[in-house]
């Protein structure tokens, strides 16, 4: 008995009091700043290994196809910086694309949320997740953000294991095509209204299994896609925060 | 024994050198070497050259700490049929498989020549993976249990057929390939030393550390670069934190699989403070991006160093009491004791490596058999438990946790932080042997990690050949159901925690 105690003690409390407050190390590398440093920028695009950085009328960074290596960074520091922001789920597409010159955050546009989201799942949220080629690393920080640290729960958010009883499907990896029917089936059992959540970069764009032969990634053609979660893997406080934000009734 | 080629982790070998000698010999010489279990095959592989479809296998020496080579071709348009090295060593079944997939090579007596992964790239277009030929049995008394390829929880995918009678499983069939991403293709695709190792640290993201340090010590072997002691230093200190955080990770699933609640808790915690170190060093609490071929971008500072052993005071304090309790609790013994057991001479036959080999007495370490990195200076003793059950899976993990503490301990404290770590290497100040082939074993923290690479006569990688400890040892799991009741799977399947996308490339 007093060998429990002592593991209570030790244990102490450890869940995160405001999931939107804390700071990460600096090394982390979550939202990059891009200046208007003039640099050799063919020589800075040929460099990323997933084709995420571009040139449209100035230097850009598509989060959603960046694997977070932070090369770009090291080779060219006076141009790119990486800060340790993790609040960058969205849910439009174009708002992971980060352009140079101004400061930019990657925000959730409430305007674009359906009233449904909000009134059915403000309170209540069950997922399914299904990895579709992941490569258990964003598995393993979803399964974290309902540890006693990030403790997703507390929130009304759970992960179910019946689709039946799921409000939307949580999509990691970047889909195979043997996964394809199998992610097909288990989206199709969801019941409408129902939400679709891409996290990482392997889900949102391919990363870097981009243009594999072995990839099929037809599920998302013509799909609603209500969050975007980026990261290699996601970190459990953009994925905690992000579904908080797209679900919540925000106070204005 | 005649004609065989000896090298030695991470040492360059000329194509020329090894030797191709007819099937038979080539039959003979492996099967004879298997017969001491000091030996076991680190990897067995086809590729096709101009003179036909080459074969390699390399065997390792524990003892000796070598590597035998030897290698054998089938010319253009010879028959692509040989015997099955299967019926005498189960071990060479995977093996077959991807090379019949692939290649359409015939291994006669292999019995369960079925498709291994349904690669994008497999010759009968025509098989699909939802049409997999089971293992049946006819009878009125039996039924079959299908699960996956999702399962409940946030796991990645994979098909488990159970052939039971009543609560007892006959026969379970493990059905793997959902996860196939044609990584080793992309590995021939994608020429920049970057992608490379980024694709290395996604062949499986929990093993981010062990699978791209097999792959920088496969090119660094190539191109001849020597690494100096820090950086050396460094890696084990990766790899071995990384061993942590998993371990920790399976300590506390299995604690879930006894509805132990408070072990679970507070061992899941403990991984917590584990994997945020990883993050403070690098950014990444997978490791994702501080291990490169040739350098680091994030050289181990002093700052580190007291991080490293401020973290380790707290975690051996707390991980002191709770594995304690956990290991001596009659729960936990009752649950895991004499459940899921494998023979020694079982987990030898399907080549099992790592945690599989250590808790049923088979010594398979690369650490201590083919020591990279720092790891020649730390004269590393395996753990080895002999019981073979899931109790035994779970003393392994404890006791290595521990030795890994002791070793970051040591490795922190004779470090030389006079000494500058170099940035990774860059394409341009690198070239790669020509016509040579190394194979780069690492020891991750599920068992030993094989990338064999293979140069062209331009030095450009023509083979990439990468082995997850996981293709063997999901045989364990499929063998320790074996005559058990089905509802001891759950504990047995985390008791392994195999790897599904190391598996399916």
């Amino acid at each position: 008995m007093l060998k429990e105690i002592k593991i209570l003690r030790n244990h102490g409390k450890q869940f995160i009091a405001d999931v939107t407050q804390p700071v990460l190390p600096s090394t982390f590398k979550g939202r990059p700043i891009i200046s208007e440093e003039e640099v050799d920028n063919a020589e800075l695009i040929s460099l990323c290994p997933t084709d995420a950085i571009n040139d449209n009328n100035g230097i850009e960074i598509d989060l959603g196809k960046c694997i977070f290596c932070g090369e770009c960074m090291f080779r060219f520091p006076e141009k790119v910086k990486w800060v340790n922001d993790y609040k960058t789920a969205t849910n439009k597409r174009e708002s992971l694309i980060i352009k140079e010159g101004n400061e930019q955050l990657v925000q959730i546009d409430q305007s674009i949320i359906s009233k449904q989201i909000k009134s059915l799942f403000g309170r209540s949220l069950r997922l399914r997740e299904v990895s579709a080629a992941g490569d258990n690393s964003s598995e393993l920080e979803l399964n974290a953000t309902v540890n006693p640290n990030f403790d997703l729960a507390r929130f009304g958010i759970d992960w179910v294991a019946s689709p039946r009883h799921a409000d939307g499907l949580v999509l990691t990896g970047p889909i195979s095509d043997n996964m394809a029917e199998p992610l097909q089936i288990c989206y199709d059992a969801i019941p409408d209204p129902k939400i679709l959540i891409l996290v990482g970069t392997d889900a949102i764009s391919g990363g870097i299994f981009a243009g594999s032969p072995a990839l099929n990634r037809k599920f998302l053609e013509g799909k609603h896609v209500d969050l975007f979660v980026p990261g290699n893997p996601v970190h459990p406080l953009t994925f905690v925060n992000g579904i908080l934000e797209l679900t919540r009734k925000i106070k204005s | 024994m005649e004609k065989l080629f000896e090298t030695k982790n991470n040492l360059p070998v000329r194509i020329a050198d090894i030797p191709v000698v007819p099937y038979n010999k080539f039959f003979e010489v492996i099967t004879f070497l298997l017969r001491s279990q000091d030996y076991h095959i680190l990897t067995y592989l086809a590729y096709p050259t101009d003179q036909g479809l080459s074969f390699v296998c390399a065997i390792a020496d524990d003892q000796n700490k070598s590597i035998s080579l030897i290698s054998h071709l089938i010319p253009n348009g010879a028959p692509l049929k040989v015997y099955s090295m299967m019926p005498k060593y189960d071990v060479f079944h995977s093996c077959e498989r991807e090379i019949h997939e692939k290649y359409g090579v015939v291994f006669e007596d292999n019995h369960f020549l079925k498709p291994i992964r349904y690669s994008h790239d497999r010759i009968n277009k025509e098989s699909k993976i939802t049409d997999y030929p089971f293992y049946k049995i006819e009878s009125d008394e039996l039924h079959e249990v299908g699960v996956g390829p999702i399962h409940a929880g946030i796991i990645e995918p994979g098909h488990f057929r159970f052939l039971c009678a009543g609560e007892r499983v006959l026969h379970l069939e493990v059905q793997l390939g959902w996860q196939h991403r044609g990584i080793e293709t992309l590995f021939l695709q994608k020429k920049k030393l970057l992608q490379r190792a980024v694709l290395a640290e996604n062949i499986a993201g929990d093993t981010a550390v062990g699978h791209t340090l097999a792959y920088s010590q496969a090119i660094e072997s190539l191109a001849g670069l020597k690494i100096r002691e820090k950086l050396n230093y460094e890696r084990v200190i990766a790899l071995e934190i990384e061993r942590i955080g998993m371990h920790i990770f399976d300590l506390s699933n299995l604690c879930t699989g006894a509805a132990y609640q408070l072990g679970n808790a507070s061992l899941g915690v403990l991984r917590t403070p584990t994997i945020n170190y990883l993050q403070t060093w690098c950014g990444n609490r997978f490791a994702k991006g501080l291990i490169r071929p040739g350098g680091t971008h994030y050289p181990f500072t002093r700052e580190l160093q007291e991080k490293l052993l401020t973290y380790l005071d707290s975690f051996e304090e707390k991980y002191a009491v709770i594995s304690d309790k956990l290991l001596n609790l009659s729960g936990i013994q009752l649950r895991f004791q004499d459940i899921g057991t494998l023979t020694r001479k079982q987990v030898y036959m399907i080549g099992g490596v790592g945690t599989t080999a250590k808790m049923a007495g088979l010594k398979r370490d690369t650490r201590w058999s083919h020591p990279f990195a720092g790891y020649h200076e730390l004269h590393h003793e395996p753990v080895i438990f002999d019981a073979g059950d899931i109790y035994a899976r779970i003393q392994v993990r404890h006791y290595e946790i521990l030795q890994s503490i002791k070793y970051l301990r040591r490795i922190a404290e004779i470090m030389n932080f006079q000494n500058q770590v170099p940035s990774p290497i860059t394409d341009e100040n690198i070239r790669l042997a020509k016509s040579c082939l190394t194979v780069s074993i690492t020891e991750g923290w599920r068992g030993e990690i094989v990338h064999t690479a293979i140069t062209d006569q331009e030095g450009n990688i023509c083979c990439y050949k990468i082995k997850d400890p996981s293709l063997h040892n999901w045989w364990a799991l499929a063998l320790s159901l074996r005559d058990r009741e089905i509802s001891d799977f759950p504990i047995n399947n985390k008791s392994y925690n195999l790897s599904y996308c190391g598996h399916d490339l």
